[in-house]
């Protein structure tokens, strides 16, 4: 579906062509007052690719994820997302923030809202597109994430899972090029970890970019294509799964993968 | 109604109690235009108040230091000092600085009479008020709400307009609540600067027919009664507003 | 209706929220936009009389002794309005406490009364109130043969001090309610007698959080006490008054009333603070 709609986007800056990274982070840093949360880190992202962070707690992986949605301004570096510098000050940050959706680790719905309402709210206030259109649009979301039927519930009514699959519906229904995904299962029950995995599963297989921070290895072991490892604002170690999961070099790495494992 | 009017002026000669303000034609109808006077006043301060607070709560969160601050100081300048005296400050003071207007008879007159400058100086101190009341429910609104409608591309006053605003006004609705109650019954102090409402009317009536404890005690209630009103408004408000699973 | 009116303790002042960080900025604004009102009107009475700016400035110098502390020999000025908010203050919290206590009394009509009496004061204008006890008040009591004459500014005094009474007693109802129904068990257990418990285990505890409730009472009290000019008490805002009919100035206006804004402000404000202050304290430790 982002493929089908890929021509509405605002138009595609100059001189990218969709060969080379869709994302792409070179030599970024960002401290927050004393604390240097990033300390330089650079990766690619080619379309269509599914990429792991990995690494332990307050090693700057949710930081990164917000750089790239300029939620978070960075200190030095850049960041190009379709080849547009995303920490240029005369950056339109909507028509960044269309191509780049994003899904928090505490889901973060409007709590006001119905999850139908959730869906629609962004398309019809951002994007003013058409009320039927952008119903119809919801209404096939909410069956993609397996919810057909609590289109009127309200977030406080509905499980963790549940939340975190409109939320994930809700940054689709801006159509983005790319999703970002901050320890999306981080806050949820075992039992309801399956069912959101599930429905990104199904996101990767169609072919969408995502860019998932995790502690799920069994997860980004299966469904990832590169996953990195980072350790105190750098990134210590990264390959394919087949190679990095079995053959990671660094002691840090591995440190980190006998305790996980 | 005639005969029940009859009963209560029997009441008077029986038993010495006047309730002159409901059987007399005149005393009734004064009596009536004053009440109606305070909940218009109640009603107007409250519309106006409200909408003090929600721009002097976006305008609290701007970016410039500057407009922070004045908003900061009229917060602290009407929340400290005595409603009754910002009264006359607005209308003794301020009131002949205005332009005057000729009126249809030709008589030059002040363009804002009593019953304007008591609505300007009772908004603007119950708005004060409300700032407070709505940042700080503006504040209860979760962080991690605001940030995923940044990253869902809706600008700072679609933020607002739909994520904070309807959350914060949840939040804040039994504070908000208190203040209206105080704000329909600080309206009595208009009549200070002689707007006919209730106390005004019935403090005429007490003089004129020497009947302080039977005004007095309908005064009570007629506060009551519109106090209760704006109680039960609020509450229905509240549970219109109610969410699933959201708050308690 | 009675359901509803048995709200929460009033949020009218910060008791609900925390307010911003003390903000010395916040004085030096109020007292600038105050020396800005006087230069205008200065300015205005420069254009408009013949006297020159040194009047305004002079007048106000003249009479504040008087604004401060009524005519000499006297009792007045906006020293009589510290007076009366203090007495007002003490003779409601104490007659609040009465009555806060009479809520949770075991004997339901006496629970009923004090309910009754409570929601009366809180929910009645304080105008409406001053009144009731100017007119219906006799000038003087007899109490055994001695006659206590009763001046107005201690009827005005007894007027304030309703609405505050029925407000302590919803904060004492409300702090005695929120200490956990365990600690009644417990004394209960250790043979206690509910007086005891009452005054030696329960009262302690609640104090703490009584103080900033109160202290924002005291402030909103304060800033009613310009209501007993009102019914003819010579208070600072009377006196203001005078003073400005006896100048017979209109440019005088502005920077007369702006100074009794600003008496009162320089008042209450600091009293804001310390609410705030101690409201975060307590607030940690509880």
């Amino acid at each position: 579906m982002p493929s089908t709609t890929a021509s509405a986007k605002p138009p595609i800056a100059h001189g990218w062509t969709p060969d080379q990274p869709i994302i792409s982070i070179r030599d970024v840093h960002k401290s927050f007052g004393e604390v240097e949360v990033l300390k330089g880190v650079t990766l690619d992202v080619r379309k269509g690719e599914v990429v792991c962070i990995i690494g332990p707690s307050g090693s700057g992986k949710s930081t990164l994820l917000r750089c790239i949605n300029a939620l978070v301004p960075i200190d030095k570096g850049s960041i190009k997302v379709e080849g547009q510098e995303v920490h240029d000050p005369a950056l339109d940050k909507l028509a960044l923030r269309k191509k780049v959706g994003m899904v928090f680790q505490s889901y973060n719905l409007f709590p006001h809202k119905t999850a139908l309402e959730n869906i629609m709210m962004a398309p019809l206030l951002v994007l003013k597109r058409p009320k039927n259109d952008v119903e119809a649009q919801a209404l096939r979301l909410m069956k993609k994430v397996r919810l057909g039927g609590k289109e009127n519930a309200y977030p406080g009514e509905l499980s963790g899972g549940q939340q975190q699959r409109v939320a994930i519906a809700r940054s689709l229904a801006m159509n983005p090029d790319v999703m970002l995904f901050d320890e999306v299962t981080a806050a949820l029950d075992p039992e309801t970890v399956k069912e959101v995995l599930v429905t990104i599963r199904e996101l990767a297989e169609e072919g969408m970019t995502c860019i998932l921070v995790t502690h799920e290895m069994g997860f980004a072991r299966e469904v990832g294509d590169h996953i990195y490892f980072t350790d105190r604002g750098v990134i210590v170690e990264h390959g394919p799964p087949a190679t990095f999961f079995s053959e990671a070099s660094d002691p840090r790495t591995r440190e980190f993968l006998s305790q996980i494992l | 109604m005639e005969s029940l009017w009859d009963a209560l002026r029997s009441l008077h000669d029986a038993q010495g109690i006047n309730l002159v303000q409901f059987y007399n034609d005149f005393e009734r109808s004064r009596l009536l235009r004053g009440m109606w006077t305070t909940v218009q006043l109640a009603v107007i301060c409250i519309g106006f108040s409200v909408v003090i607070g929600i721009v002097g709560a976006w305008l609290q969160g701007s970016r410039h230091r500057l407009l922070r601050a004045v908003v900061q100081g009229y917060i602290q300048f009407f929340r400290n000092t005595p409603p009754l005296v910002q009264m006359y400050f607005f209308y003794f003071a301020l009131g002949p600085q205005m332009p005057r207007i000729v009126n249809e008879y030709g008589i030059a007159q002040p363009m804002l009479g009593s019953f304007e400058w008591a609505v300007i100086s009772l908004s603007f101190f119950a708005g004060a008020f409300n700032v407070e009341i709505f940042r700080s429910g503006i504040e209860a609104v979760q962080k991690s709400t605001v940030e995923a409608a940044d990253s869902l591309c809706f600008n700072r006053l679609q933020t607002y307009r739909y994520v904070v605003l309807p959350l914060a006004l949840r939040f804040c609705l039994p504070a908000l609540n208190n203040n209206l109650v105080n704000l329909a019954k600080t309206t009595t102090q208009a009549y200070a600067i002689a707007v006919p409402e209730t106390l005004y009317v019935a403090s005429q009536i007490w003089s004129d027919h020497i009947n302080v404890l039977e005004m007095m005690i309908t005064l009570l209630t007629f506060y009551l009664v519109l106090v209760g009103v704006i109680v039960w408004l609020m509450t229905r408000l509240e549970r219109a507003l109610a969410v699933p699973g959201f708050g308690r | 209706m009675s359901a509803v009116l048995r709200g929460p303790v009033p949020a009218q002042g910060e008791s609900g929220f925390t307010a911003t960080a003390f903000n010395r900025r916040t004085l030096a604004f109020v007292i600038a936009a105050f020396v800005l009102v006087v230069a205008a009107s200065e300015a205005l009475a420069q254009i408009r009389t013949t006297g020159g700016s040194r009047g305004i400035v002079d007048a106000l110098i003249k009479w504040t002794p008087l604004l401060l502390f009524g005519p000499p020999g006297e009792f007045g000025g906006f020293f009589l309005n510290i007076v009366v908010s203090f007495l007002a203050m003490a003779i409601g919290t104490v007659a609040g406490l009465t009555l806060g206590l009479g809520q949770i009394s075991l004997h339901a009509p006496v629970r009923r009364v004090s309910w009754a009496v409570t929601q009366l004061f809180r929910n009645s204008p304080w105008l409406v109130l001053l009144f009731f006890v100017m007119l219906l008040m006799p000038y003087q009591v007899t109490v055994g043969g001695v006659t206590i004459p009763l001046p107005d500014w201690l009827k005005a005094t007894f007027g304030l001090s309703l609405p505050i009474m029925a407000n302590m007693a919803e904060i004492v109802r409300g702090a005695v309610n929120s200490i956990p129904t365990s600690q009644w068990e417990c004394a209960e257990s250790l043979a206690f007698t509910r007086m005891q418990t009452l005054w030696r285990i329960i009262l302690p505890q609640c104090v703490k959080r009584m103080v900033p409730p109160w202290m924002n009472w005291y402030a909103i009290l304060t800033m009613a006490t310009p209501l007993i000019s009102i019914v003819g008490v010579n208070d600072a805002m009377t006196l203001a008054q005078d003073a400005l009919a006896a100048e017979q100035k209109t440019e005088l206006l502005m920077p007369m009333y702006g100074m009794l804004l600003v008496f009162f402000f320089l008042y209450c404000y600091p009293i804001a603070r310390w609410t705030i202050y101690l409201e975060r304290k307590y607030a940690v430790k509880i």
